[in-house]
């Protein structure tokens, strides 16, 4: 049969079923293919709080969204392209993110009355048979049949030959969009490879879903999407929270530190754990503790006696470890603490995003207990800045905050991974001998103030530790006035130190001075970045910057800040960076602000600076 | 990490004195048990710098400061856990855990428990005073039930912990009793802590003088003490009484008290087994209040002692069984994964 092939840029395709569709998996799938491909990409996965949520409800459905291209991508994109529903609730659900004239993939099974009654569809209004759908390209196919029909010979049972419907709407589109299947095959047989019948009954679905396109005389186009032109060099796909695993590990081996992984499982945070009770052979040791304080705790005990001690969690688990931060700020001992948000307060949103935990880290103890602060903007940036922060925390004797969240936790990018040998330095010394005429004092002060890291097992340099204020250089009890005074100023200054040996801020896009300045720090990123070229592409006077080193902040900071007439700061929260920005600068920066669990899209900001600047 | 393995440099109580002033109130119970600890310590052949102490927050928490060694003055309650983070990386420290039964079973419980589950090889001193010292005398979880104090000027209508029941619950692998007023009793105890391998919980009873004065002085005060006391040895039978004329004897799963005598000798009466876990439950549960008529006399000494691996040696043997069968880690392999594309 005769077909057109069509050249596209870009394709964003959102995958939604029920959570029990394996659509997490199908679009993991094909994202991986189309990054071996060598596309640029950006994925959104959206799932359920619930395991597994009344099947067929709107409460269940499951999306898995990615941007793939021949250009530079950097969101998950607006608003998609193909939509891929496998139930009458992932299209309700689902069909306001969809551009006018984009495609529909529907599975027809899905939509049986009881799918409709579930979906809260009223009777007689099947969006597939009622026209309504008429500004879109409507595909439907019965998937359930036809993945029925292929398996008819295989000797499973429906359920697990239903377990396979996935496979069939990954091959269609691996057809429509002219990929190839060996990475899927190659994955199935290592995750089946023991299980035969399984292996073959998603093998034979898969190229069933392939084929179906072949010869179905329905589709007469397919589409083609080239690489992308990316900075040459070797590249892989990573996610967010596995880039927080590797950087941990890579800071760990160049340190000569072993990692101590001390957490309690919650989402999203939960994956870095994972990752890294899989790679003991590098001296890792993860402990899940009985609570999140236990986590931060244990970690800290780590770390006294000289390993990397690391905690995570997401805002309420963060909430509970606020003493125990306190504590390691008393005990300058070096500490990461990485804080994956997601929508808050309380419980909040669990498994949506938002950037509200910053007024946490920034102020969230007792006491006047400064903390440094950074934060990752990409997935990939995840590595660096989980770096950052364990050479910061070794360098400052302090406990660190990472920042990311549950947008670029659970999205992938294009990695151009680094050498290890490129890395930087992290220089540990742990103290051998007394300081002070024969005496040790522990908390004796170097050029960046920070104290010296003193482990048990050394000989001669006993001494104890604690949360009561301690005297200047003896770290001995003291309740004297104008020693407290000194000591929190002293604390305070350490950590302000941090900014001699953090890199300045440089715009990502556009110029150091000029009409606008759109300043964000983290998930913003890709949604900022488009924006704003898109706005310089149309001649707005506009730039971007954003922020990774949070406290201190970079010390050219306000000079960028002043160099501008506005500066506009979009945030996934009410508007916290905004106020941190507006106390040290005073300036009137400009809020942007969505608080609705989703990223910002790229409209949304570019809207911002046309109102602004028009 | 770099520690000290050749035999360690001799040291004595004084070389673990510190510097500063020890703040108890006068006439504490701490004083003694800190003795104790520093009397014992020096024997044990540990050198001084693989020795930490760390605690939680209360009276009893500031025993590391006491101590010139390695030590932590930690957060409410969360002594356990820094304790387990510390083991787990450093297995060959001996470390030492001093909490109380604010610190320890109130806001610290949780840890407590679970520490005990996982059994790391630590030593735990529970200092029971059975009330708030720190915070000026409230109700504590081991008062008991009707306690008059500030917090509870109508009586506390709690209902007080069985400590050594909840520890052996909790999975414990060495729980035992002694008391400050028994120098030598305690500093026994202190040595068998210290050489069982696992999770060492000792109950220490200690005199809050001006909190909670004579909370325990029916065991200690030597009119009562030896008809109100139970000191357990392992193989011996359980005696008591003022010249030893009472015994203990099981009918069924009910502890019995016996007159010894023409009809009863002491081998007849139970032998007391550390091993032996219902029965040592059973000794957890001699908790009457002494003022019941035919209570059952406290019991001091060893309850239980099972061997179980230590959770610090079940994580290191995962490190080493997956550095074994994939070699250690190659950050570069392990950068780069599984699937790569290369952009000319």
């Amino acid at each position: 049969m005769e077909r057109q092939n069509e050249m596209l840029e870009r394709v964003i395709i959102k995958f939604a079923g029920d959570s029990g569709d394996g659509m997490q998996l199908t679009g993991t799938q094909f994202t991986n293919t189309a990054a071996l491909f060598g596309n640029d990409l950006s994925t959104f996965p959206d799932f359920p709080a619930e395991i597994r949520a009344p099947q067929g409800t709107l409460a269940g459905v499951s999306g898995y969204q990615l941007h793939f291209g021949s250009v530079e991508i950097y969101t998950p994109g607006d608003h998609c392209d193909v939509l891929v529903v496998m139930n009458a609730a992932a299209l309700k659900a689902n069909l306001g993110n969809l551009r006018r004239g984009g495609t529909i993939i529907a599975n027809t099974d899905g939509f049986d009355p009881k799918n409709l009654r579930l979906a809260g569809i009223p009777e007689g209004h099947n969006a597939l048979e009622d026209g309504s759908l008429s500004n879109y390209r409507l595909i439907k196919m019965d998937v359930s049949k036809m993945t029925r029909a292929a398996l008819a010979d295989s000797g499973l049972g429906v359920k697990e030959i239903d377990r396979a419907k996935n496979m069939f709407v990954l091959g269609f589109l691996y057809w429509m969009y002219n990929r190839p299947m060996d990475h899927t095959e190659k994955f199935l047989k290592e995750k089946f490879g023991k299980k035969e019948d399984i292996l073959a009954a998603n093998l034979s679905v898969l190229k069933a879903g392939y084929n179906f396109g072949d010869t179905s005389e329905e589709f007469t186009t397919r589409y083609s999407i080239g690489p992308a032109k990316l900075p040459p060099g070797t590249y892989r796909n990573i996610m967010g929270n596995q880039a927080v695993a590797l950087g941990l590990i890579a800071a760990s081996q160049k340190s000569g530190l072993r990692l101590f992984y001390g957490t309690y499982p919650i989402t999203p945070a939960s994956d870095i754990l994972h990752e890294l009770s899989r790679h003991k052979n590098f001296g890792v040791k993860t402990f899940q503790a009985e609570d999140e304080i236990a986590a931060i705790c244990s970690s800290i005990g780590a770390s006294f006696g000289g390993s990397l001690g690391v905690t995570a969690s997401s805002g309420p688990g963060i909430a509970l470890k606020a003493e125990a931060m306190g504590l390691a700020i008393m005990l300058e001992l070096p500490l990461v603490i990485i804080n994956v948000q997601r929508g808050g307060p309380s419980t909040g949103l669990p498994t949506k995003t938002e950037q509200s935990d910053l007024m946490q880290a920034f102020y969230g103890r007792n006491g006047e207990a400064p903390m440094p602060i950074v934060a990752a903007a990409t997935p990939s940036d995840c590595f660096t800045m989980v770096y950052e922060a364990c050479r910061i925390a070794v360098a400052s004797m302090s406990p660190v905050m990472l920042l990311t969240d549950g947008y670029i936790a659970n999205g992938a990018e294009p990695w151009q991974y680094p050498k290890s040998a490129d890395l930087p330095e992290i220089k540990v010394e742990f103290a051998k001998s007394p300081n002070s005429d024969g005496k040790f004092l522990p908390y004796k002060r170097d050029e960046k103030l920070s104290r010296p890291w003193a482990i048990p097992g050394t000989k001669g340099l006993e001494h104890r530790i604690g949360g009561i204020e301690k005297q200047h250089e003896t770290g001995n009890i003291s309740y004297e006035p104008a020693n407290h005074e000194f000591m929190v100023h002293m604390r305070e200054a350490k950590v302000e130190k941090i900014a001699d040996y953090i890199p300045d801020i440089v715009p990502e896009v556009g110029t150091a001075k000029g009409k606008l300045l759109v300043l964000g720090w983290g998930s913003t990123f890709g949604s900022i970045k488009s924006a704003v070229l898109k706005a310089r592409a149309a001649g707005y006077d506009v730039s971007h910057a954003h922020v990774r080193y949070i406290k201190p902040f970079p010390k050219n900071l306000g000079e960028l800040l002043y160099a501008f007439d506005h500066v506009l700061i979009p945030e996934m929260n009410n508007g916290q960076l905004i106020r941190i920005i507006r106390d040290k600068y005073l300036i009137p920066a400009i809020a942007l602000n969505k608080i609705q669990g989703l990223p910002f899209s790229s409209e949304e900001i570019y809207t911002k600076i046309e109102e602004i600047l028009k | 990490m770099e520690t000290n393995t050749a035999s360690p440099e001799k040291y004595t109580a004084k070389d673990l004195v510190t510097d500063q002033e020890v703040r108890w109130c006068p006439g504490c119970g701490d004083y003694s048990i800190l003795k104790q600890a520093q009397t014992v310590i020096p024997d044990l052949g540990i050198p001084k710098e693989n020795i930490v102490f760390i605690s939680g927050i209360g009276c009893s928490s500031r025993f590391p400061y006491y101590m010139e060694t390695y030590g932590m003055h930690s957060i409410h309650g969360r002594a356990a856990a820094f304790t387990s983070g510390l083991k787990a990386t450093r297995p060959e420290l001996s470390l030492w855990m001093v909490t109380g039964d604010g610190d320890g079973l109130s806001i610290g419980g949780n840890h407590t428990i679970h520490i005990l589950r996982r059994n790391f090889d630590v030593n735990i001193l529970l200092f029971n005073n059975e009330i708030y010292g720190l915070t000026k005398g409230q109700y504590s979880p081991t008062s008991e039930a009707g306690k008059v104090t500030k917090s509870t000027p109508m009586g506390s209508v709690d209902h007080p912990f069985n400590p050594l029941a909840l520890c052996l619950g909790a999975g414990g692998t060495f729980i035992a009793r002694s008391m400050d007023r028994d120098p030598k009793h305690l500093q026994n105890i202190l040595r068998r802590a210290h050489a069982h391998k696992g999770t060492s919980l000792v109950e220490i009873y200690q005199n809050c003088n001006v909190f909670n004065d004579g909370a325990f002085e029916v065991f200690t005060d030597k009119g009562s003490k030896k008809n109100e006391t139970l000191f357990m040895e392992h193989g011996k039978p359980l005696v008591f009484g003022e010249s030893s004329e009472k015994g203990i004897k099981l009918d069924g799963f009910t502890p019995i008290i016996v007159e010894l005598g023409n009809d009863v000798s002491a081998d007849d009466c139970w032998i007391h087994d550390e091993k032996d876990r219902v029965k040592s439950g059973i000794l957890t549960r001699f908790f009457d209040n002494p003022s019941t008529p035919g209570h059952l006399p406290r019991p001091f000494g060893v309850f239980f002692i099972e061997d179980r691996p230590c959770y610090e040696d079940g994580m290191q043997k995962q490190v080493d069984e997956m550095t074994a069968k994939r070699g250690p880690g190659d950050l570069d392999a392990l950068l780069k994964g599984k699937e790569t594309w290369t952009v000319n």
